[in-house]
């Protein structure tokens, strides 16, 4: 059974080495600010103890106020899971740190994010739209996406 | 000119343009392959060209509503679809499942792997060459699968029998004696396509060692199901972490070496005598009772956010649903096996030929539909 770490456990452990990172803490997730991002991210991958090789998904929510970008992390190794967040509260251009450096498997996904909600990533090396046409107007998931 | 120098020399890169509309891209995709000669310098996949916003057509209809939508995902395999989904809104609103749906799922699910793979490995073989032959033997066989789902919802494709808290409807009294017919000829049927092709001195030379997949990669690139397995990467669901009843059931996951062409046809192989075998231990001990739980037609979760993921045919097909306690989700993200597959493509094909890019393409297994949804 894939097990799903404690936010608290993970929290603690993030606070003491990146201080001031956390904004909020789950029961299974940490909010992260996105400045931090690449660093925890970068220290989830690569400590023994967590090794999150696997990437499984990342996706995106519109809250109005802000765009929450959701992580879901899994280690083949221990077999447990683990899910980040970062939020981003500029609505005219949303940015966060691509992880595609850590994990390939951030590369279409990020693509069709920045394609569908209109967030950037930065770092990104081909960020352009996924599904829909260049020149296209607007990002249809959010939610004052209006045809 | 010497040997020497006409081995240095270089063609013009030239671009050329698979698809959208090409027999071996199964689908509408494109490939914009660089070309030297006939050896690739580079791919780049370009999708969207069967693109219905369907992860924001389901804001705006109820959680069972969103059913027939996740039918037109992977269209090869609508019921494992439908069980990703609903053990999802099931985990959201804490539903429980009664036990004679869980068997039942776990049926339907593996027959859907066969039919899948009836149809993942009879058309890898048309791309490798044997062009029409196995694959339309192994139509003949996946027809049978479709009528046992034919016999318990009434439809051929969009099944839409996975229901929150079960499934649709119970099967017919005339539906295990069926199956049990079917499973020992699928059976038989495995084994003979397996002594015909495994020899085939044209299969291994088109596949062996073609399109080799590291294992690093492939965990890095975030690939699941049969392709990640073909690189020995030991990661199934079923197994990992198990839903529904699976861990019931003994079963094997098989895995390749070397994270060729060969290896990853290998494991479906091998994957449909594992599904028959699971098959033979659920229909003996399918409990009775209800099929589904009391659930009401409109649902209203409670706040929050599930994932659930199946191990479907083609890799890992998860659901993110976030609620706001209404009747139709706040946020519906699925996670696309197909699309995520697709990510190591380009890896794979740099350095081979033409005739290889279609054979590496037809290996991974991908399904337009779901890439992009």
């Amino acid at each position: 059974m894939t097990v799903a770490l404690s936010g608290k456990d993970i929290a603690g452990q993030l606070e003491e080495k990146f201080p001031g990172s956390i904004e909020e803490t789950g029961q299974e997730c940490v909010v992260v600010k996105s400045d931090s991002l690449l660093a925890v991210a970068e220290y989830l991958k690569n400590t023994g103890s967590l090794a999150f090789d696997y990437f499984n998904y990342v996706t995106a929510v519109d809250y109005y106020s802000y765009f929450e970008v959701v992580y879901q992390l899994a280690s083949i190794k221990h077999n447990h899971s683990f899910v980040i967040k970062t939020r981003c509260y500029d609505r005219e251009n949303p940015t966060v740190p691509s992880v595609i450096g850590l994990w390939q498997g951030a590369n279409f996904q990020e693509r069709e994010i920045y394609d569908l909600m209109g967030i950037k990533f930065e770092g990104h090396p081909n960020l352009k739209r996924l599904f829909l046409w260049e020149g296209f107007q607007g990002h249809p998931l959010r939610k004052d996406y209006l045809q | 000119m010497t040997t020497t120098e006409m081995m240095t020399l270089k063609t013009e890169p030239f671009m050329l343009n698979f698809g959208p509309v090409h027999p071996s891209t199964h689908g509408v995709y494109r490939m914009r392959a660089t070309l030297d000669g006939e050896v690739i310098l580079d791919i780049e996949p370009v999708v969207g060209y069967l693109h219905r916003g369907i992860e924001k057509l389901t804001e705006e209809r109820t959680y069972s509503g969103i059913i027939p939508l996740t039918d037109r995902l992977d269209y090869i395999s609508p019921m494992s679809n439908n069980l990703g989904y609903c053990l999802a809104v099931e985990k959201l609103a804490g539903i429980k499942v009664p036990e004679r749906a869980e068997y039942l799922r776990v049926i339907i699910a593996e027959l859907q792997r066969l039919a899948n793979h009836c149809i993942a490995v009879g058309s890898f073989l048309n791309d490798t060459g044997a062009y029409y032959t196995p694959f339309m033997y192994a139509f003949r066989e996946r027809e049978k699968i479709i009528d046992l789902f034919d016999m318990v919802c009434g439809q051929r494709l969009t099944y839409s029998y996975m229901r929150i808290g079960g499934v649709s409807q119970d099967i017919p009294d005339e539906f295990l004696p069926a199956l049990n017919k079917l499973v020992e000829q699928l059976s038989r049927w495995v084994d003979e396509y397996d002594f015909l092709l495994m020899q085939n001195e044209i299969l291994l030379a088109r596949t062996k060692g073609v399109g080799i997949l590291p294992r690093e990669t492939a965990i890095n690139c975030g690939i699941s199901g049969p392709v990640a397995r073909g690189s020995g990467v030991n990661w199934d669901l079923r197994k990992a972490d198990p839903y529904s009843v699976y861990d019931r059931f003994e079963f094997d996951i098989p895995q390749g070496e070397n994270g060729d062409c060969y290896d990853r046809y290998r494991v479906r192989v091998e994957e449909m005598r594992q599904s028959l075998r699971i098959i033979k231990q659920a229909m003996n001990d399918v409990p009775a009772g209800p099929v589904r739980a009391d659930v009401p037609h409109l649902i209203r979760p409670p706040k929050g956010e599930a994932y659930a993921h199946v191990e479907a045919p083609k890799g890992e097909l998860g659901y993110y649903l976030v609620s706001d306690n209404s009747i139709a989700p706040y946020r519906c993200h699925i996670r696309p096996t197909s699309l995520i597959n697709l990510t190591a493509l380009r890896e794979m094909v740099k350095g081979w030929k033409v005739a290889d890019l279609i054979a590496i393409f037809g290996s991974i297994d991908i399904t337009m539909g779901e890439v992009d949804r």
